[in-house]
């Protein structure tokens, strides 16, 4: 009977998931969110903090280099609609598949170390991916300038199927429609979908439990006799692979691709993501993905004129103050304000988010005097 | 004596071994730092880099302080406008004449006795205030955390200081070169040596020997050694350990602020330096072995002058971009082949 519950609470989950993401421009509408650039942005790094939570939520491995393989996948992609066509399925397949092969390789390496270890392996690689591709990669990623799209470009498949863009610089579309706007948020809204459902069948499945005893306890694992290695290398390629995905959809939104993707700053800001939302569990990265992308969005638009008129009904010196002091952590300082965030939140809630809301809705059980069962143990397992 | 080829190599190398010199010896800094703490508190502090930055940034305030000027004005001369001439003097020439400008010129070394006081205490803040409750949490939170700390005084110093970087002057006699080839016996002026870069690694040299002495002929380093080795018996012997280490951690700030501050002529400091330094020196200290000071010492330096072998041009012509990637290159190699690292213990940061 848990069980049956249990498949139903998922269908529940997965129904909901999808209503939100398809209404995100109605819900998001009241909070100032709703235009088509930001709810991109938050699906596709929905996507890529989902991936990521593959890798540190089950396994509890910390990569410090999955922004390399966002970088790969927007580069492989630029290429694409270079070469071949501007639709975005075949970029996006090509994507997914080199960051699959490059985490592939990269996971192969890193993964015969764990822990401390390995966060300093990933992190290496990544940064020597970013150096190369601002050094000597430059043919391939055009270095400082990053890579654009240009009219001489060959695009063999659309002039095999007789498209001709004329003299404008094209922007992708699906088969007819362009990836800007409401059809663009869609278009990474219905893949943010998918990949939320492979996530999901991934932590209910037999792998998923097996990656979550990697976590736990990877010697106890090794002493069954189990080899772990190729359970923690598929779930690193996985979640590059998601990464790869989300980097492709970047370019797609905005055909353009930059080194400066790859950097490690890049790969902490999903680190952050994840931690912030909860990781390990299922919704929290989404979740947290969206908020960081809206605050750096909020945060990173206000002004000193803005300021001043929010502080205006203070007295002048006050309002002086004020704005000099909130000065510092909004607009060029919004990563302080970041920075913060990611300490009282490493601080205070290391389960994210959702361990918040698993608290306080702990809480109101136990205060409302309700059974035993309800103060089941909830809160996820520390990393390791 | 030599044949030519022969001399031309030996100079071309004896250079890049120099130039690697120096920069190893931050990194060797830098790592020591981070393998103190590493090696007592257990902890994997991301912060350190902003350590060295913050050391750097010390030196430009002390000489912004420094150069705050007394504005006279002198009646006898006229400006091309007119306008009496205001004479700019810095107070400290004002009120200690010549003294006042050896010290505003030597500004850079005399900062180390700034900074020394202030790293100390904000090493020991930190460490009271944050590390503190990291000790039984998993490492992976200590690395958020510690990472998380880095981005805010990185953004503070961003926004006291400015996003660009400060050029610091080396005092006049000391910013020249030294012809270095001469004194091998090799041809005039073919290998020449900046005197500050030879300073830098002088002072490397003798911070790294002050450490190093400290931990081996002082009773506080016997029992810090004793603890990096055992803490809990340590503390069962009836010694305040924690004390100690907090104290070792404010060494580790002021090793790190120090080589920050004699940093800030060969590099001007901005805010993101420590990023860039810390990721290097993580990897030195993987290079040499997690715990092991001697290690993390040895390995600054190997991959301070492979980097600048790699950045040679005759062999950037052989594999192009080598330069970027050879520290990581390496450190990938050494960790597949030796996973403790050059000269790591066994038992410390296994997996």
């Amino acid at each position: 009977m848990v069980k049956a519950f249990k498949r139903h609470s998922d269908t529940i989950l997965m129904l909901v998931f999808i209503a939100a993401v398809l209404a995100g421009p109605v819900i998001l509408e009241p909070v100032g969110a709703g235009y088509p650039d930001l709810l991109q942005k938050f699906a596709i790094y929905g996507i890529f903090a989902l991936g990521f939570n593959i890798l540190l939520g089950l396994t509890g491995y910390l990569s410090f280099g999955h922004a390399a393989f966002l970088g790969v996948g927007s580069y492989t992609t630029v290429w694409t609609f270079k070469l071949l066509s501007m639709n975005p399925l075949p970029a996006l397949v090509f994507s997914i598949l080199a960051a699959g092969l490059f985490s592939l390789l990269i996971g192969w390496i890193s993964l015969r170390r764990t822990g401390i270890y390995f966060s300093i392996l990933t992190l290496a690689f990544a940064q020597m991916c970013y150096n190369l591709a601002y050094s000597v990669l430059t043919p391939i990623t055009n270095g400082e300038t990053g890579l654009q799209l240009s009219q001489s470009d060959p695009r063999v498949l659309d002039t095999a199927f007789g498209r001709d863009y004329g003299a404008v610089l094209p922007a992708s579309d699906l088969f007819g429609i362009e990836m800007t706007g409401y059809p663009g948020f869609y278009f990474c809204g219905v893949l943010l979908i998918i990949c939320f459902y492979i996530a999901l069948r991934i932590f209910r499945s037999p792998f998923g439990l097996m990656l979550l005893g990697v976590k736990s306890n990877q010697n106890r694992m090794n002493y069954t006799g189990l080899n772990t290695r190729p359970y923690a290398l598929a779930a690193f390629v996985i979640s590059g692979m998601y990464a790869g995905l989300a980097g492709g959809l970047l370019a797609v939104t905005d055909p353009l691709a930059g080194a400066e993707r790859m950097q490690w700053t890049a790969s902490g800001e999903v680190v952050l993501m994840t931690i912030l939302g909860g990781a390990g569990t299922l919704l929290g990265p989404v979740i947290g993905a969206g908020v960081i992308k809206y605050a750096e969005n909020i945060f990173s638009a206000f002004n000193e004129g803005t300021l001043q008129s929010a502080f205006s009904f203070l007295p002048e010196p006050l309002q002086h103050i004020a704005v000099s002091i909130t000065g510092l952590f909004v607009g060029e300082g919004w990563h302080l304000t970041l920075g913060m965030l990611f300490m009282v939140i490493v601080i205070f809630l290391p389960g994210g988010l959702m361990e918040g809301v698993n608290r306080i809705i702990n809480l109101f059980r136990r205060s409302s005097g309700g059974g035993g069962e309800g103060t089941a143990e909830t809160a996820p397992q520390p990393a390791e | 004596m030599f044949p030519a080829w022969m001399l031309e190599t030996m100079d071309a190398i004896l250079l890049q071994v120099l130039n690697g010199l120096d920069k190893g010896g931050a990194y060797a800094l830098i790592a020591l730092g981070l393998t103190l703490i590493f090696g007592t508190l257990g902890v994997v502090n991301f912060a350190h880099g902003a350590l060295f930055m913050l050391g750097a940034f010390c030196a430009v305030t002390l000489k912004e302080i420094l150069s705050w000027e007394m504005v006279t004005i002198d009646p006898t001369q006229k400006t091309a406008w007119g306008t009496p001439l205001e004479v700019r003097t810095p107070y400290i020439e004002a009120w200690l004449g010549d003294a006042g400008s050896f010290i505003l010129d030597y500004s850079v070394p005399f900062s180390i006795l700034f900074a020394i006081p202030i790293m100390l205490v904000i090493g020991i803040v930190m460490e009271r205030g944050l590390i503190k409750h990291f000790y039984k949490r998993p490492h992976v939170e200590q690395i958020l955390v510690t990472f998380g700390l880095a981005i805010v005084l990185q953004e503070i110093v961003k926004s006291v200081f400015g996003a660009n970087p400060i050029p610091q002057p080396a005092p006049d006699m000391l910013s020249g070169s030294a012809d270095i080839g001469a004194f091998f016996g090799l041809p005039a002026n073919t290998v020449v040596y900046p005197y500050w870069r030879m300073v830098y690694l002088a002072f490397s040299g003798v911070v790294i020997a002050g450490v190093f002495a400290f931990l081996q002929f002082t009773t506080f380093g016997m029992v810090v050694r004793a603890g990096m080795a055992d803490r809990e018996t340590v503390g069962l012997l009836g010694i305040d350990i924690d004390r100690r280490f907090t104290i070792v951690f404010g060494l580790a700030a002021v090793v790190a602020g120090l080589a920050g501050v004699m940093y800030t002529p060969i590099l001007s400091p901005d805010y993101h330096m420590g990023m860039d330094f810390l990721v290097l020196s993580f990897v030195v200290v993987v290079v040499g072995g997690m715990g092991s000071l001697g290690g993390a010492v040895a390995a600054g330096f190997l991959l301070g002058i492979l980097q600048s072998f790699a950045s040679m041009n005759e062999v950037k012509s052989i594999f192009p971009g080598i330069d970027q990637i050879i520290i990581y290159l390496i450190a990938v190699v050494i960790l597949l082949v030796r996973p403790r690292g050059l000269m790591g213990r066994k038992g410390v940061m296994e997996g």
